[in-house]
């Protein structure tokens, strides 16, 4: 993890890129809780999407589960290489896994998004959850 | 876990370990150990280690026990002999699947039958609804642990724990009263539920916690790996096993659900669902479960609409993963029969997109 990162609470991570524009990814959080991942749905260019809006799927082997945008914009570039090796999501989620790039309509969004000290803090209260 | 999960006997291994709980038909079993797709190349490779203790287990005892399981299965029991193990369905008068089961002939006068975890309280009532004049039956889920050791290698580490040659036990036959390095008695069958060759030990639930230690540390240098119930469901899915609450239910008979073959329509005894299921076989099944490929991208799920070509909705999927050996999208699906050759191109309905599939022959995996 570095440290430019924002996190969402659907467990998106959110790298700016300059230029009012972020690359979206989903955390290892997620990806343990999925398993291994086989098949990924990313969106078209071009897209417009919202906050909480859908933006494609990631399936596991037993499940799938959607992505949510976690900032309003358009979708101006989405990782084609999920489409052939979908594993890159359970062996390089905050690297190569990446899932979108997108132009921020309000940039002032992420200023409600988590800091890595935040969102670790929320996972954790998750995982103490589950042990109950 | 917030609901109270029912616990096999290894529950306390996975505490001990920090091995993650699922809810399983309320059973708190793994989905896991390592990664799905490692565990399930581990059994077609090598092989694994499942616990399978949440399986019931009935006894049924009495001289009049054949009588009574031919009455109530659909599977001819009068073939079988002691040692032997059969496969068998359960239908009500509808021929709606109860359950399906395996059942052993441990002697002339005594059974144990293996019904779905889920389904055991089920099974155990309907036979007691149905039972005759010298029969017994006895519900010994809770003393039975059960563990499935599958994979090629599955021979050679368990021979390492017995004197008794297991090259001689073939499939579906079964050893009683076996001593496993210092185990109370275990029973040992040549059965399982991946498509790859293997054993199921039925002992003791206290010791299973320590059958299970015994063969991971000899099946080490075999590359035994334990695997969770995740790996078993792509493995059974691969072999197109069918499984209870997916591709069979009380709405689905044995003949629909891909379990003809455990339908003996013409065996000596009159049987619990015979009208039903000659009727069907009469006329032909109306549908029945077919297996698919998708040739478009995506992952077919439990429930997903299935089309024809033209449209018209055809069925639904019963299960679909991506298949870890065979490298595919693959489904069992329901499908009405006059519209589902092998070769027929259907449409799959996968997050309101319409995806290209083909019917294919099955199993999707044959070792």
């Amino acid at each position: 993890m570095t440290e430019d990162r924002l996190y969402s609470k659907d467990h998106e991570w959110i790298l700016p890129l300059g230029e009012n524009i972020v690359r979206v990814g989903i955390t290892e959080y997620a990806v343990k809780q999925l398993g291994d991942v086989v098949y990924v749905e990313v969106p078209e260019v071009d897209t417009e999407v919202s906050v909480g809006s859908e933006m494609g799927t990631v399936e596991s082997i037993k499940s799938a589960s959607e992505v949510f945008s976690p900032v309003t914009g358009i979708i101006i570039a989405v990782n084609e290489e999920l489409e052939d090796g979908p594993e890159l999501v359970n062996a390089s989620p905050f690297e190569e896994g990446w899932f979108t790039e997108i132009q921020l309509e309000n940039p002032i969004e992420l200023q409600g998004l988590l800091t890595e000290e935040q969102y670790n803090t929320y996972i954790a209260e998750l995982a103490a959850e589950e042990e109950e | 876990m917030a609901k109270e999960l029912k616990q096999t006997p290894l529950f306390k291994y996975y505490k001990e370990n920090n091995v993650k709980l699922m809810d399983f038909g309320g059973w708190a079993l793994p989905v896991q150990f390592s990664s799905i797709i490692d565990e399930h190349k581990s059994v077609r490779i090598c092989a694994g280690l499942f616990d399978v203790s949440h399986m019931g287990e009935i006894l049924v005892k009495g001289k009049n026990s054949e009588v009574f399981l031919d009455y109530i299965l659909t599977n001819d029991v009068s073939k079988i002999t002691v040692g032997q193990a059969q496969y068998n369905a359960l239908v009500n008068e509808k021929g709606g699947t109860i359950d399906d089961l395996i059942i052993f002939k441990l002697d002339e006068k005594e059974y144990l039958v293996t019904p779905n975890a889920s389904n055991s309280d089920k099974v155990f009532q309907w036979m007691g609804k149905h039972l005759t004049e010298d029969v017994v039956l006895e519900n010994r889920s809770e003393d039975i642990g059960l563990l499935a050791l599958q994979g090629p290698h599955a021979e050679k580490i368990l021979q390492k724990l017995t004197n008794v040659d297991l090259n001689k036990l073939k499939p579906f036959h079964f050893i009683q009263h076996v001593e496993l390095k210092g185990l109370a008695p275990v029973l040992i069958s040549r059965t399982g539920y991946t498509g790859e060759d293997g054993f199921e030990l039925y002992l003791k639930a206290e010791e299973t916690e320590k059958l299970w230690y015994l063969l991971l540390e000899v099946g080490l240098d075999e590359g035994l790996q334990p695997c969770g119930l995740g790996a078993r469901d792509t493995l059974r899915l691969e072999a197109s096993l069918s499984l209870y609450g997916n591709e069979l239910s009380d709405e689905i008979s044995p003949l629909q659900g891909g379990i003809g073959f455990a339908v003996k329509i013409k065996k000596e005894a009159d049987f619990i669902g015979k009208a039903a299921l000659t009727a069907q076989l009469e006329k032909g099944v109306d549908k029945r479960i077919k297996g698919l490929e998708l040739v478009g991208k995506g992952i077919a799920r439990h429930g997903y609409k299935v089309f024809d070509e033209a449209g018209l909705e055809i069925g639904l999927i019963t299960s679909g993963t991506k298949g870890p050996t065979v490298g595919k999208s693959i489904a069992l699906a329901l499908l009405t029969a006059n519209k589902s050759e092998v070769g027929t191109k259907v449409k799959i309905e996968i997050r309101n997109k319409l995806v290209d599939a083909l019917v294919v022959q099955t199993p999707f995996y044959k070792k």
